[in-house]
């Protein structure tokens, strides 16, 4: 098993989420090529009302782009969003590179997710053709695998 | 880093509690994940009813509740409508209804085409307001989610996501070429 790597990134104009301080629970990174592309709308909608069932699982959700501050703060008030957005903006894709999915060529991340557990170990991943919405079903596998359903893991 | 199988499967098999439209024993079975406020599944609506003629009983129908609740802020009460019409023997007609008329899906619309269908309007009022079918809208969002449907709409053939275009020869010619069960 391998540990994700950390990273520290904005969330919105003025805020900041680092992994670390997500340990405690299982943490659902879905790094997606674009704010307002068709494609991601469609997978980040999707997400939106699939919360709850991830929520059931203790489990905190965050989408990873190289969209700046006032992008993700604008695509994330109109679709209505329910997680933070982070911006993987400054040095562009430096997080993505570090997890293995930046893509160069486009200047994008792919569009590809991981699931980590309470500890921060890398307990799944999965990288998508860019233009097919991946679905929420290899999420909801990976966190049923991790067998806390309902509840958040307590470091020993 | 591992790749899945980009063609997703139904994990719920059509059944009793599904609304189906067309001979249980046909060989070929369309199932569409929709949302009634959703624009593409509106265009995807007289589509589908050109494949259900063209096939005529070679074809069963099956359409499955996904609202997209937070871009969509009418589609759970439209599904649980669609749903109340149907436990009044009337879900395809008020299927066809909410389509026809996605411009106005606000419950009182919604209460107004039950009276137009020659339903029990007040009843239908009365278990929006209850969220009596919420659980069945509910349990059919999170079949299509464990499927693996990605957006609306979101079709099946035979069991298998179809994952192309839902023009009229498109989606013919996948459901046509689909080895018949």
């Amino acid at each position: 098993m391998k540990r994700a790597p950390d990273f520290r990134l904005p969330s919105g104009p003025g805020t900041f989420v680092s992994l670390a301080e997500l340990r405690g629970k299982p943490v659902i990174l879905a790094f997606y090529p674009a704010d307002w592309s068709p494609v991601c709308g469609d997978q980040l909608a999707l997400y939106n009302e699939v919360l709850p069932e991830f929520e059931k699982y203790g489990a905190q959700l965050v989408g990873i782009s190289v969209d700046g501050p006032w992008c993700h703060a604008a695509y994330s008030k109109s679709r209505n969003l329910r997680f933070p957005l982070l911006c993987d903006f400054e040095p562009k894709g430096e997080v993505a590179r570090r997890y293995g999915v930046y893509n160069a060529t486009a200047g994008t991340t792919e569009r590809a997710l991981f699931v980590l557990d309470a500890d921060g170990f890398i307990r799944w991943s999965y990288v998508s053709d860019p233009a097919v919405n991946p679905g929420a079903d290899g999420i909801l596998e990976a966190l049923e695998a991790l067998g806390q359903p309902g509840g958040v893991h307590e470091p020993a | 880093m591992s790749r899945r199988e980009t063609r997703a499967h139904l994990t719920v098999p059509v059944g009793p509690r599904d609304h189906a439209s067309g001979p249980e024993n046909a060989p070929l079975t369309l199932v569409e994940y929709g949302d009634f406020q959703c624009p593409h599944c509106r265009n995807a609506y007289p589509i589908v009813k050109r494949v259900q003629q063209q096939l005529g009983s070679r074809l069963r129908f099956v359409f499955r509740e996904f609202p997209l609740t937070q871009i969509h802020p009418e589609a759970e009460h439209a599904a649980e409508a669609a749903e109340a019409a149907g436990a009044q023997g009337a879900f395809w007609q008020m299927h066809d209804r909410l389509f026809e008329r996605q411009f106005a899906l606000d419950d009182d619309s919604l209460v107004q085409y039950a009276t137009d269908l020659g339903l029990d309007g007040d009843r239908l009022r009365g278990e929006l307001d209850a969220g009596t079918y919420r659980t069945k809208v509910r349990d059919d969002f999170m079949s299509g989610v464990k499927s693996g449907v990605n957006g609306t709409p979101n079709f099946f053939i035979n069991g298998v996501r179809y994952d192309g275009s839902y023009d009229l020869a498109s989606l013919l010619e996948a459901v046509s070429a689909t080895q018949e069960a």
